[in-house]
């Protein structure tokens, strides 16, 4: 589904092409879980950022192909009607739209995208209600603005509710157990796990184990530096956890 | 000959032409008096620091229109708001119009200013009212001495008026350039209650100057709902005066939706001559190409224990400029005053202008005042945010500027005005969307 081959990655840093990501290399397949871990500043962020299409970031070097295309110059929005999703390391408050009405949207400029007609307003609300209850989230918060005044797990409940509207075929999760008790990591990894299938794909980025905990990876992968210097089976994840990065720095160096 | 020598000229034949009627030709005289004195505003005065008129003084303006121009409701229907039953008053070219009107007399007069100033049993409202509340500046009192026409609207006390009131001013294009000045005389007495919309639309590409001015009286406990539409073509310009004298507990609102003409300049005055009385004034801004939109607010807290509330919110784009200037003053006596005003603006172009000025002359010491104006560009992580949500950028862009001046329709009490302000700025920020927010 995804293949990532020798991505380099740049940001403009005043005028300065900072190189963030330094020929990362990494194929999901449909039905797999995988799961990125990194110390902060690794390029866990920025890979996700550019797989979804963020301008800002130049791509120096290498190819995204996203179901064998070429997913280069393709715009945000383009990837997304293509099935890729992104939730947020952070939310972003837009006043003023409720989270009924951005869903709409999407959804509709997606069909409109795919040269289908507008969903029925009666399907619409039996979608709307159907995947609010997957992530437990009241219907009164529907209402609200999106994500102004969510607390954190609210809001990462929400990217999950997003994901389950647009039922993506890859799914990148940056960083979704930060901000997160125990209670809505729970809901958030339930409404995930209800949306796997054999169709589609996840991308979990993480600094800690505990997501992985409930959503198990097939694969997990150490990003240092810019590029991918490991990978394992779940295992791996537990091994990061007691010992930290600092021996897979030494291994990297040695 | 330039507009100021062809307006004094024109004022001389204009008043031959008049009834012999010592009242009014004695507030006509001092008001062409004062306009020949002070003349048009410069870019020399405060209030006019960031507009310039001269760019729409330069027309050969007809100052008054010569032929009748027949025209039809289905050729302009789609000015009105016509999904609602509303009295109307409609003016072609400046002169009154009876078969695209409906006015009305039966229990209040919703009629002309020509009659109410023409006919005996007026006469007392007139002088009580009429030019009382104005200032005596140069623009509105240009519109004084050549006031001939106009809504006429008085609402006596105890009535709720079921139907709005629709105020539509056109220019047909007949003349190759024409200077129109309606005058509006609207007097709501104690505990009734009026929504108004007012609109002036240019139907040819022809220059239109209109200096338009509108006094309303809110007597005790009466409520008004004023709704301002100007979405005009790029060859219309509007210096709008409106003047509000409210009295004790009465509520007035005066929403103005700019989308522009060519120059538009709106001074809007309130005055709080009683206690506990609730003023709000909103607007909302979408402009591009050259336009050019000035709002100018005063509100005068006058007596104790009242409140104002000013939101306006500004979209600017392309070559557009846009001016805010907010003048809120609370005399000595009023205090427990609550004012607020905010003026907040997005500039999409890097060639586009907003200047904004807040003016605040507190001369009491218990009182509450707020003022905040921001001046910023499209949140660009919203966009990307809303893009992987697979909404593409330009629909993107519009449902940000929608929301961010979704405050200001929140407030509109008449759903059709909502839909139809929705659809505009729909058009003007060229998506087909609903923001059924």
């Amino acid at each position: 589904m995804l293949k990532i081959k020798n991505l380099h990655a740049s940001i403009d840093d005043n005028g300065v092409l900072k190189s963030i990501l330094k020929g990362i290399n990494l194929e999901i397949k449909a039905g797999e879980v995988h799961a990125i871990m990194g110390p902060n500043g690794s390029g866990k962020s920025t890979l996700a950022s550019v797989v979804a299409g963020k301008e800002e970031f130049e791509v120096t070097k290498g190819t995204v192909l996203f179901n064998d295309e070429d997913i280069e110059d393709l715009a945000a929005e383009e990837r997304a009607h293509k099935g890729i999703f992104l939730s947020f390391q952070y939310p972003v408050e837009i006043p003023g739209v409720s989270v009924t009405n951005f869903m709409k949207t999407a959804i509709n400029e997606t069909r409109k995208a795919k040269g289908l007609e507008e969903m029925p307003a009666k399907e619409m609300l039996k979608l709307i209600r159907e995947k609010s209850e997957l992530l437990e989230i009241d219907r009164k918060f529907l209402s609200r603005s999106l994500n102004e005044g969510f607390s954190g797990g609210e809001k990462k409940r929400n990217e999950i509710f997003q994901m389950a509207m647009l039922e993506p075929k890859l799914a990148i999760l940056d960083e979704t157990d930060s901000g997160l008790d125990i209670d809505a990591l729970r809901i958030v990894a339930n409404g995930v796990n209800k949306l796997k299938s054999k169709d589609n794909a996840v991308l979990v980025i993480t600094h800690y184990q505990r997501l992985l905990e409930y959503i198990v990876p097939d694969f997990v992968h150490v990003l240092l530096d810019g590029r991918i210097v490991k990978s394992g089976g779940k295992e791996l994840a537990h091994e990061l956890e007691e010992k930290g990065y600092d021996w897979i720095k030494e291994e990297v160096n040695a | 000959m330039d507009l100021k020598e062809k307006l004094l000229s024109s004022f001389l034949v204009f008043e031959n032409q008049l009834e012999d009627d010592a009242y009014m030709n004695d507030v006509r005289n001092d008001a062409i008096t004062a306009f020949e004195e002070k003349g048009f505003p410069t870019k020399k005065e405060e209030a006019w620091k960031y507009t310039s008129l001269n760019s729409v003084l330069k027309e050969d303006y007809s100052i008054f229109p010569k032929q009748e121009n027949a025209i039809e409701f289905n050729d302009i229907k789609k000015y009105f708001i016509h999904d609602i039953d509303s009295y109307k008053i409609v003016f072609i070219d400046g002169k009154y119009s009876s078969h695209l009107s409906q006015t009305t007399h039966d229990g209040m007069d919703i009629c002309l200013m020509s009659a109410a100033m023409s006919k005996p049993k007026y006469r007392l409202h007139i002088e009580n009212y009429f030019n009382k509340v104005a200032t005596k500046d140069s623009l509105p009192s240009l519109n004084t001495a050549f006031s001939s026409e106009g809504a006429y609207i008085h609402i006596p006390k105890n009535k709720m008026v079921a139907k709005p009131i629709q105020i539509l001013h056109f220019s047909t294009g007949n003349e190759s350039a024409i200077m129109l000045q309606p005058r509006n005389l609207i007097v709501i007495d104690e505990n009734s209650h009026v929504q108004i919309i007012e609109r002036h639309q240019s139907l040819s590409n022809n220059a239109v100057l209109t200096n338009s001015v509108t006094e309303i009286f809110a007597n005790k406990r009466a409520i008004v709902d004023y709704y301002k539409i100007q979405n005009d073509n790029l060859n219309a310009s509007l210096i709008d005066n409106t003047f509000i004298n409210q009295k004790r507990e009465s509520v007035a609102s005066v929403h103005t939706f700019a989308f522009g003409g060519k120059l538009v300049r709106n001074n809007l005055n309130f005055y709080q001559n009683g206690e506990r009385i609730d003023s709000t004034l909103k607007g909302i801004t979408i402009i591009g190409d050259k336009q050019h939109v000035d709002h100018n607010t005063l509100v005068h807290h006058i007596e104790p224990n009242c409140e104002s509330h000013q939101d306006y919110k500004g979209i600017f784009g392309e070559n557009s400029t846009g001016v805010f200037n907010g003048k809120i003053i609370v005399n000595k006596e009023a205090q427990k005053t609550n004012a607020f005003q905010a003026n907040n603006n997005i500039l999409v172009s890097d060639k586009a202008t907003i200047n904004t000025k807040p003016q605040l002359e507190i001369f009491a010491d218990d009182v509450k005042c707020s003022h905040g104006c921001t001046i910023g560009q499209l949140d660009e992580t919203a966009m990307f945010y809303m893009r992987t949500r697979g909404i593409p950028e330009k629909e993107a862009k519009a449902l940000l500027m929608y929301a961010f001046s979704n405050n200001v329709l929140s407030s509109v009490k008449i759903p059709e005005i909502k839909q139809r302000i929705t659809k505009i700025i729909a058009n003007k920020l060229g998506v087909n969307m609903g923001f059924d927010l």
